[in-house]
């Protein structure tokens, strides 16, 4: 039958992991960013190889499935002599893999602003250098917030997967409990909690950005 | 780089792609039903049942597939779920799916003038077949591209089945690569499949999108 005792007990050491969920996809959203950002130049960019990276980038990234991006990394890292801990290659894959779609966030983003604004920046004279960083970007970058964190939700939950290359996260220690407690449902129910509760305190700060950012 | 095993193991990655396939469909087609028996529940049912609804969707969409999935299979039979690694995999994708697909239906519904429902009410049409030929063929058609688009995102949850043991094409590549030790160029081909598989569902959605819709933008 359901134990409650053991649902609960399995709170304390699944929290304690959940520093690793936390962890792999907190930087993997700032390495996102990053990337994001330079694919998304990449991609509005007028120099056409430039264009047709980030095309590539984003479809292959968008195409195969983050099971096997992570695979493919733990194998090839070593391949090329590149020698990194596990925790850095899967930190690595779901901010590569996070990049692709942040790109197409910031893109969207942009392409959202009323063309009329930048055409009156540039009609008054400002250079276009000013228009980008005065007008184009403070706007975007706003206005993509409630999108971040809708993908930093589904980082969270993609880095559930990262546990089958060995990070000690919620879904692996959650294993790892099961294993000793010979109790799967209820470690697992509690695992679920955890992802749960994490998911919908950054889904109330993605309605809350959202309120704030409505104009 | 050793190509031959590709041949060797041919007729097993065959037989793990028409799982994959068959995964990917019975997931699209059930979960899409059941999403829309949710999105319909949730407009017309009472305040309790859309509450359980809710709850439901947002309980499914905040927690990974992959522990869902392990909820499923390692905890089931404690509860006397006894379910093989295919048909729990099954099911998971079905219920997985299913809130995503119903938030989609259920803003496609939104979508349908309110004026031509108001319209067929006061022509005294029955509540059924105001769904039957209103709400559903105009919400249908405007909920195509985000359909297609989730059941792209499927295709790629269901490598996740391997991780419990459902024999499908990711499984046999990893088995394929433990028994050959080629594991870097087993998923190196594994991840170029799906590229090409996304790229090219996504490009048959894309024609079927523009010859479902070719009415509206005529008409405009």
């Amino acid at each position: 039958m359901f134990s409650i005792e053991t649902f609960f007990d399995s709170f304390g050491p699944l929290f304690w992991a959940a520093r690793y969920t936390l962890l792999v996809s907190g930087l993997g959203i700032a390495l996102g960013l990053v990337i994001g950002a330079l694919i998304c130049a990449a991609g509005l960019s007028r120099w056409t190889a430039a264009q047709r990276f980030a095309a590539i980038w984003v479809s292959f990234l968008r195409g195969v499935p983050l099971l096997v991006q992570l695979l493919l990394m733990y194998y090839l890292l070593p391949v090329i002599g590149i020698n990194v801990p596990a925790i850095a290659a899967a930190v690595i894959t779901v901010g590569i893999c996070a990049s692709a779609y942040i790109s197409e966030i910031w893109r969207g983003a942009i392409g959202a602003l009323p063309k009329g604004q930048s055409e009156a920046a540039i009609a008054i004279g400002m250079d276009p250098r000013n228009v980008w960083t005065r007008i184009i970007l403070p706007q975007a970058v706003v206005l993509s917030l409630p999108a971040l964190v809708n993908e930093l939700i589904l980082l969270v939950k993609a880095s559930s997967l990262v546990s089958v290359v060995g990070i000690l996260e919620v879904t692996r220690a959650s294993q790892a409990h099961a294993a000793t407690t010979f109790r799967p449902l209820e470690v697992y129910l509690a695992a679920a909690c955890i992802y749960l509760l994490i998911n919908l305190c950054l889904a109330g700060l993605g309605r809350y950005l959202e309120h704030r950012t409505a104009v | 780089m050793e190509w031959s095993i590709f041949q060797q193991y041919g007729p097993m990655l065959l037989r793990g792609f028409q799982i994959t396939v068959f995964c990917w469909l019975f997931g699209t087609i059930f979960g899409m039903i059941l999403g829309l028996l949710i999105a319909l529940a949730q407009r017309y049912g009472v305040k309790p049942v859309r509450w359980l609804l809710q709850a439901y969707i947002e309980i499914i969409r905040g927690t990974p597939f992959l522990v869902q999935l392990f909820v499923l299979y390692y905890g089931g039979p404690l509860i006397g779920l006894r379910l093989d690694a295919l048909p729990a995999g099954l099911l998971g994708l079905t219920i997985y799916g299913s809130p995503y697909f119903a938030e989609i239906f259920r803003s496609a519904f939104r979508a349908v003038p309110h004026g031509q429902i108001e319209a067929a009410r006061a022509i005294g049409m029955a509540e059924v077949s105001i769904i039957r030929r209103i709400l559903l063929p105009l919400g249908l058609v405007s909920a195509l591209p985000a359909l297609v688009n989730f059941s792209i995102i499927l295709t790629k949850e269901t490598v996740i089945l391997s991780i419990i043991t459902v024999p499908e094409l990711m499984y046999q590549v990893q088995r394929m690569s433990t028994e050959t030790f080629r594991y870097l160029e087993a998923n190196l081909v594994l991840a170029l499949f799906f590229w090409a598989l996304v790229e090219l569902i996504s490009r048959v959605g894309r024609r079927l999108e523009i010859r479902i819709t070719k009415h509206l933008i005529e008409r405009t």
